[in-house]
């Protein structure tokens, strides 16, 4: 998982409520074996005029020129500015892989549903919450102002606006260290190489045929 | 201080370190790996920049999504592209990672459980995991195994390691000798009927008695297999001569010069005399007859020549609705001789019961009969490459062929209708697998749950009889 530390990020806005998980990424795209390659199908029923299908070449398709995203000043965006309820709906997790390949890194709204939320930290995206008048001024000031730009620093925990206001906000501990180390399950694992390999050594002195290759003369027959 | 269990045996000769949440970091000696639960796991350590830990401790075979039906043509004969696309990534993964896989046209291909002790690749005294719940088959080996999901088999790919709970010690003790024509199938049946498909929920299971020590190796295989049936993630069986011998030769297995140390060490791993179980099941092997399930659920299961149960006869408001509500899918009626249910299909297969043995008793019951004409499609699927080849030699092939069974390649099949082979609406089918869920072997599908000789008599008589009648 890739580390979070301090992230300066173009903003993007999607100014609607409850914004579910089949509308982050739709169902037909849940049959793939792979859990990167989710981005270009991001927001896929909003973005396009047509109906997307897998492996279908997203290039030739007709965008819908409405849709936020599809506008030239937020091309390269990293932060999502949403509203109340983001990512409800099934618990998916190809919706945080989507909007990870797609290239977001911060979610910032009033309030996320919880199994979204746990699956952000999962996958290397920081959601935060921030008041709904705090969401409100920064919606009218991304409108205000093109290549408007937040600084997210998660050691301090503040955001900061381009005018100098700043906004603390609330992370568990546990999920920080996570994210500022570009921790997951294995990466927590992984901090103990040492006594893994100190095991694995003793382990294979006590039984080395536990460590063996097949035998290329056996047919096992 | 009182003795240790097998499974505590097994679980402290692995623990790689202690979590202060009372998890433990469990060290992986042995993953195998299949196409449907690997893709994103190779997809995530792809995208962390990761490398698997050791290599050489996975092994890989497809088996859910294969055809079973000529293999002629490759990859390009799996009519199903997301079938197809399973199996076409999981060579490619194993490719890039330098894997070991049986590819799908290698003699060695087959179903993982299979496949895993056929090998040696599962030995005694190893931690198993594969992301498919019925790894518990290779506790049979005196082996801790068990199945994990996806996100797991990322996490023992990159640190050989599985972070895990240690489960309360339960013993089944199976005592005395079972009857004739009663076999493996039959006392696992028997001790989910007893135990119910929770009973097992939050233990490791031990199953050890005169009865189970008097099963062959791939007998015990049948049972610890069904063990996750009974709720237990891991199912296992002490070491013994058997067991030594079973090993003995096989590729994987230890060479000359560590043999003798080997056999050392697996001589320890049975429970200690004074060793004290959680829980403690006992069940009296004479008692146990040819078992067939009924209803939805494996516990759901009478002797052969007994009725199928009614409900209004159980207590249990709960038990009762369920009871109805499975008789309504199985479309049969309380209080009816279970040798009265016709079958349409049968099935002969899956990582429960499709090892030369189960096609040897099978054979000795089809030889010299017919097929019922009642009976749309009686079908063996080989476990593996290597059982269908040994079966052939023996001649069994002919045996099923003549009688009117088709011979099939090795992989899952008609267990859980990835692939083509399934059943119709409504359909009654005797099958060796082991799960008769609703659904499980193709829409509105009816499972019924037998021993390969069981399914093997249906299939002659067109509806269930007790084999121990054709035999004698
Ligand atoms: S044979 Fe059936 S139960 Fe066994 S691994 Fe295959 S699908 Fe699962």
């Amino acid at each position: 998982m890739e580390k979070f530390v301090t992230l300066k990020g173009l903003v993007a806005p999607l100014d609607r409520p409850n914004v579910d998980t089949d509308a982050i990424i739709p169902k037909q795209f849940l049959k793939s074996i792979k859990r990167s390659g989710f981005g270009p199908n991001l927001f896929d029923e909003w973005r396009y005029l047509d109906r997307g299908e897998p492996g279908v070449d997203n290039h030739h398709r007709p965008l819908n020129p409405d849709f936020v995203l599809n506008q030239a000043r937020y091309q390269g965006a990293q932060v999502l500015l949403a509203r109340d309820n983001f990512g409800c709906g099934s618990s998916r997790e190809h919706a945080p892989w989507a909007l990870e390949d797609y290239g977001f890194r911060c979610i910032i709204a009033p309030s996320f549903a919880d199994i979204f939320y746990n699956n952000c930290f999962k996958n290397g995206i920081l959601p935060i919450v921030l008041a709904a008048t705090v969401v409100d001024q920064l919606f009218a000031e991304t409108a205000a102002t093109e290549g408007y730009a937040l600084e997210v620093d998660l050691p301090r925990q503040v955001v900061t606006t381009p005018g100098g206001d700043t906004f603390p906000f609330e992370v568990d501990e546990f999920r920080k260290h996570c994210l500022l180390n570009g921790l997951d399950d294995i990466g927590l694992t992984l901090q103990h190489v040492d006594e893994i390999k100190a095991f694995e050594e003793k382990h294979r002195a006590a039984s080395p045929w536990l460590f063996r290759n097949a035998d290329p003369r056996a047919t096992g027959s | 201080m009182s003795g240790k269990t097998l499974y505590d045996k097994l679980w402290d000769a692995h623990v790689v370190r202690a979590n202060d949440d009372g998890s433990c970091l469990i060290y992986i000696d042995r993953q195998l790996v299949h196409e449907v639960t690997s893709p994103q796991a190779f997809e995530g350590l792809r995208l962390a920049g990761r490398q698997p830990w050791r290599v050489d401790a996975n092994l890989a075979t497809p088996d859910h999504n294969v055809p079973t039906t000529d293999r002629a043509a490759g990859l390009a004969g799996i009519s199903d592209p997301i079938s197809k696309l399973q199996v076409q990534t999981l060579d490619a993964n194993c490719d890039e990672f330098g894997i070991t896989e049986f590819k799908m046209n290698d003699l060695r291909q087959g179903i993982v459980h299979v496949v895993g002790p056929e090998q040696g690749a599962t030995l005694p005294g190893m931690t198993v995991v594969c992301g498919d719940s019925h790894t518990s088959t290779h506790g049979a080996l005196g082996a801790l195994a068990h199945g994990i999901g996806t996100s797991e088999v990322e996490h023992v790919l990159a640190t050989q390691c599985l972070i895990q709970k240690k489960s309360k010690n339960m013993l089944v003790k199976v005592n005395g000798k079972v009857g004739a024509g009663v076999t493996a199938k039959d006392i696992v049946l028997a001790i989910i009927g007893e135990i119910g498909t929770a009973g097992g929920t939050g233990y490791a299971i031990e199953f050890g008695g005169e009865a189970i020590a008097d099963l062959s190796i791939e007998g015990r295989m049948t049972v610890c297999n069904m063990a996750i049936e009974a709720g237990a993630r891991a199912g296992m069986v002490a070491v013994d001569e058997k067991t030594i011998e079973y090993v003995k030769g096989r590729p994987y297995a230890p060479g000359e010069a560590q043999w003798p140390a080997a056999v050392a060490a697996w001589s320890e791993l049975h429970s200690d005399t004074d060793a004290v179980f959680d829980k403690v099941v006992e069940l009296d092997a004479e008692a146990i007859k040819p078992q067939v399930t009924w209803g939805t659920s494996p516990e759901m299961v009478v002797a052969v020549d007994a009725r199928v149960p009614d409900p209004a006869a159980e207590p249990d408001a709960v038990k009762r609705t369920g009871m109805e509500k499975a008789l309504a899918y199985m479309g049969l009626k309380a209080n009816m001789p279970v040798t009265d249910i016709k079958l349409d299909r049968v099935f002969i297969g899956s990582c429960t019961n499709s090892r030369i043995e189960d096609f040897r008793a099978a054979a000795a019951v089809v030889k010299g009969r017919k097929v019922a004409s009642s009976v749309k499609q009686a079908l063996v699927v080989p476990g593996s490459g290597l059982v269908k080849a040994q079966a052939q030699e023996e001649g069994l092939d002919k045996v099923f062929i003549d009688a009117g069974f088709e011979w099939r390649e090795p992989g899952c099949s008609m267990c859980l209708a990835m692939n083509a082979d399934r059943l119709g609406e409504g359909e009654h089918c005797a099958s060796t697998s082991n799960r008769n869920f609703e659904g499980r072997q193709g829409a509105g599908g009816r499972t019924h749950l037998v021993s390969p000789a069981m399914a093997a008599a249906a299939a002659i008589a067109g509806h269930f009889t007790d084999v121990r009648d054709m035999t004698a």
